[in-house]
């Protein structure tokens, strides 16, 4: 059998250090790995802190008139779930796949910036500690407050000094500019790896579609997470030195806040969208036994929706009253952007079509992505209606939406990535089994939960109210939105004890358990920290195939 | 594998991985875009970003304070500092071909010239807002020209500061006499500096020209 490695021979057993030595490497790295796993748990950590104070959102508003938690608190609860889902889980899952992955899939031995790399996750996680750190400190004056409430695109005037008294606010802007810049290291690392550390023959038409979506990625962050620090740099001078960005009573614009925000808010969502689809492009094709459909299409759609959803922003404003001719121009440009992102839907099905589907649950995660996403494309295409968004603006109906798109899409493709890569991370396979009941799970709750919340929104119940009476019709919905969320905790501990359980006595995973094509299978399982032994010579865009086919490689028909 | 032999291999790819982390080993045949340059760029990019918004916010409010003073009562022409800065350009860069020619003498010249250059600079916008502040009483909080104004200004003189203290650092590394053979991050420093230029044109425009 031709040699279908990177790594020839395991080199020298790391021996067992004792535990405070061991942690100790782990707070000094500055492997790559060792960092994306970081990134990952940490993401994971606040992604369960977000989901219980998601579970007493929908504990309160399960019956009317609900009583589990007061307004104040629930103010805090809904502003600090969205800004870590936002923050705290979807950037760090960017952050952390981008990290493990990118060096790996093009056969670099790391990131090109490795100390940067360790600034960047440690910048971040103190970020998000100062954002948790309110609730002890946030007392501020005359104990106005504790955690920030002013929602998680904390409008002006509202955060004004006037407005929000005490510290509460001031946590939200310093930990978010913090992360912010965490971010932008991993980025402009990102861009600097991919662009400065492929390895021989690995041209750009050769690159991974992972690889490709993170360099798309990196190159919006570094567009689009400047408005949102200038944004906060402006707040900070009206909070502090007396300025008047957004004081409307010196002739300062609320709604250049606004303006500002979703220039950094709408494209986000695609800065956390796109590595969910740089993910489904490594798992679909692997399962259905097939090159991806359509890569060059692929390429091109991804960048088209790079550059389209950052002239899309104003549709989070249909309703604060700009001229007629903005309205059209952000629905249209909204709607435009389905285009690319149908482009890429009908690319997975391509791939799946005629393909001899392994239902792994890896792939049963991406296969669920697919319809939940098409179901957010379309309601997203219904609020990019400006008539239609001003009857359901700040409802429920948004929420769902919103929902169908970070829930249904990308969580489904991170825990599909989670199931895929877990085993090249850890050298343990996760139990399929317990996959299937946290999938399962997962779907029924979630549909439950934000199937019905669609219809809520539609009857006019509005988004962030921490109560309601009855007769309005909402009280079933909420009812059955609430018990969704116990199937869809159960799902998630299904995950937590299937790592627990695989990391104590998983199958060992070899070092290409899924039959693969990308160079991060060539290696062993963990990696060694150099990755490579051998520096990889590359001639097609699946190098691996080619190394196991040396009768039928690739590189004949590129 | 007798662990002799492993540890033997380990050292041999330790010491590649070391090479080529120091950029000395390069796939024959296989030449990429320096990874400094390519990073620099990419900060240049998102800083550029950066001062848009806060160029934007000045634009959106040219006109719109509701009390005075307005810019064409208070400010006036910084031909002096623009001429300062726009020349610390043309130093540094002589400075970085000395360094790059190992004529060290020459770079702590030139890099010195620069550093008094950008000082300057710093000292004419000092010497501007005490101006502003002291006889127009205009401040941050007086109306949004002042709110607009020195933060726009602030945040450039903020970045000039910045790469006065890498230029300072580069300056004492000479004096001490390491700074041979970083030809290749001083060009880096030097990008910087030239990007803090391009800045101050487009401030230089919109607050002194288009903006008055």
């Amino acid at each position: 059998m031709a040699t279908t490695t990177y790594f020839p021979e395991t080199v020298g057993q790391t021996e067992a250090l004792p535990l405070p030595s061991k942690l100790h490497e782990w707070i000094v790295t500055v492997d790559h790995k060792r960092l994306g796993i970081l990134y990952i748990a940490t993401a994971l950590f606040f992604f369960a802190v977000a989901g219980v104070l998601a579970a007493f959102i929908r504990w309160q508003l399960a019956f009317p008139n609900g009583t589990v938690l007061p307004p104040d608190v629930f103010n805090r609860f809904f502003t600090m779930h969205g800004t870590t889902m936002v923050f705290l889980v979807g950037m760090p899952f960017f952050a952390g796949l981008a990290n493990y992955l990118t060096p790996l899939m093009i056969g670099a031995r790391d990131m090109a910036f490795p100390r940067l790399n360790a600034f960047g996750y440690w910048i971040f996680l103190f970020g998000g500690i100062l954002l948790y750190f309110s609730y002890v400190a946030g007392e501020g004056l005359a104990g106005h407050g504790t955690a920030p409430d002013v929602g998680w695109f904390a409008y002006a005037p509202l955060t004004e000094r006037a407005f929000s008294r005490g510290t509460s606010t001031d946590y939200w802007i310093l930990s978010i500019i913090l992360t912010g810049i965490g971010t932008t290291a991993s980025a402009i690392n990102v861009i600097a790896t991919i662009i400065s550390m492929r390895c021989k023959g690995m041209t750009l038409a050769r690159m991974p579609l992972f690889v490709w979506l993170m360099l798309v990625v990196s190159s919006m962050v570094l567009f689009i997470l400047p408005p949102l620090t200038a944004g906060q740099m402006m707040l900070l001078l009206d909070r502090y030195l007396g300025a008047h960005f957004f004081d409307t009573q010196a002739g300062g614009s609320a709604v250049l806040w606004q303006h500002f925000f979703w220039l950094f808010g709408h494209p986000e969502v695609y800065v956390l969208m796109l590595p969910g689809f740089a993910c489904a492009n490594e798992i679909i094709p692997v399962f259905s036994r097939k090159p991806m459909f359509g890569r060059a299409a692929m390429i091109g759609a991804t960048v088209a929706i790079g550059m389209v959803s950052s002239g899309v922003w104003a549709h989070h404003m249909f309703t604060v009253g700009m001229s007629a001719s903005s309205n059209i121009y952000f629905a249209v440009a909204s709607m435009v952007v389905g285009i690319p992102t149908g482009i890429k839907i009908f690319n997975w099905l391509g791939t799946m079509y005629g393909g001899k589907i392994r239902f792994d649950t890896a792939m049963l995660f991406c296969i669920g992505f697919l319809f939940q996403f098409l179901i957010a494309g379309l309601t997203g295409i219904m609020l990019a209606v400006a008539p239609f968004d001003w009857q359901v603006t700040d409802s429920y109906f948004v929420v769902a939406h919103f929902h169908y798109v970070l829930l249904g899409g990308l969580l489904f493709t991170l825990f599909g990535a989670i199931y895929y890569w877990f085993p090249k991370a850890t050298g343990k396979m996760l139990s399929e089994t317990l996959g299937k009941w946290h999938f399962w799970l997962l779907v029924i709750g979630f549909h439950l939960t934000f199937d019905t919340l669609h219809f809520a929104g539609i009857l006019g119940m509005p988004r962030r109210i921490y109560t309601y009476a009855p007769g309005r019709g909402w009280e079933s919905l909420n009812l059955v939105a609430s018990i969704g969320v116990i199937f869809q905790a159960a799902g998630v501990a299904c995950l937590v004890w299937n790592i627990i359980r695989s990391l104590r006595k998983g199958a060992p995973a070899g070092n290409d358990p899924w039959d693969a094509w990308t160079l991060e299978w060539a290696t062993t399982s963990p990696p060694p920290e150099y990755n490579f032994a051998v520096l990889p010579e590359v001639r097609s865009s699946r190098p691996l195939w080619d190394l196991k086919h040396p009768e039928d490689p690739d590189w004949r028909y590129e | 594998m007798t662990p002799s032999i492993a540890g033997e291999k380990m050292a041999a790819i330790g010491k590649t991985v070391a090479l080529e982390q120091a950029g000395m080993v390069e796939q024959p045949g296989w030449t990429l875009p320096d990874r400094g340059r390519v990073a620099v760029l990419c900060l240049f990019t998102t800083e550029f970003a950066l001062f848009t918004i806060f160029v934007v916010a000045y634009v959106f409010y040219i006109g719109k304070s509701l009390t005075g003073p307005t810019p064409s009562q208070v400010l006036e022409l910084p031909i002096w500092a623009t001429i300062c800065l726009l020349s610390s350009s043309v130093t540094v860069a002589i400075a970085e071909r000395a360094l790059k020619a190992n004529r060290i003498q020459q770079f702590k010249l030139w890099t010195g010239a620069t550093i008094l250059l950008g000082f300057e600079f710093l000292r004419n916008t000092a010497v501007e807002w005490r101006h502003l502040i002291q006889d127009f009483h205009l401040t941050i909080t007086t109306n949004l020209f002042g709110t607009t104004f020195y933060s726009l200004v602030g945040l450039h003189a903020s970045h000039v500061a910045i790469g006065l203290s890498l230029l300072l650092l580069a300056l004492v590394l000479g004096l001490r006499g390491s700074m041979q053979g970083q030809a290749r991050r001083f060009e880096l420093l030097s990008w910087y500096w030239h990007f803090v230029d391009a800045v101050w044109v487009a401030v230089f425009t919109v607050v002194y020209v288009i903006g008055r």
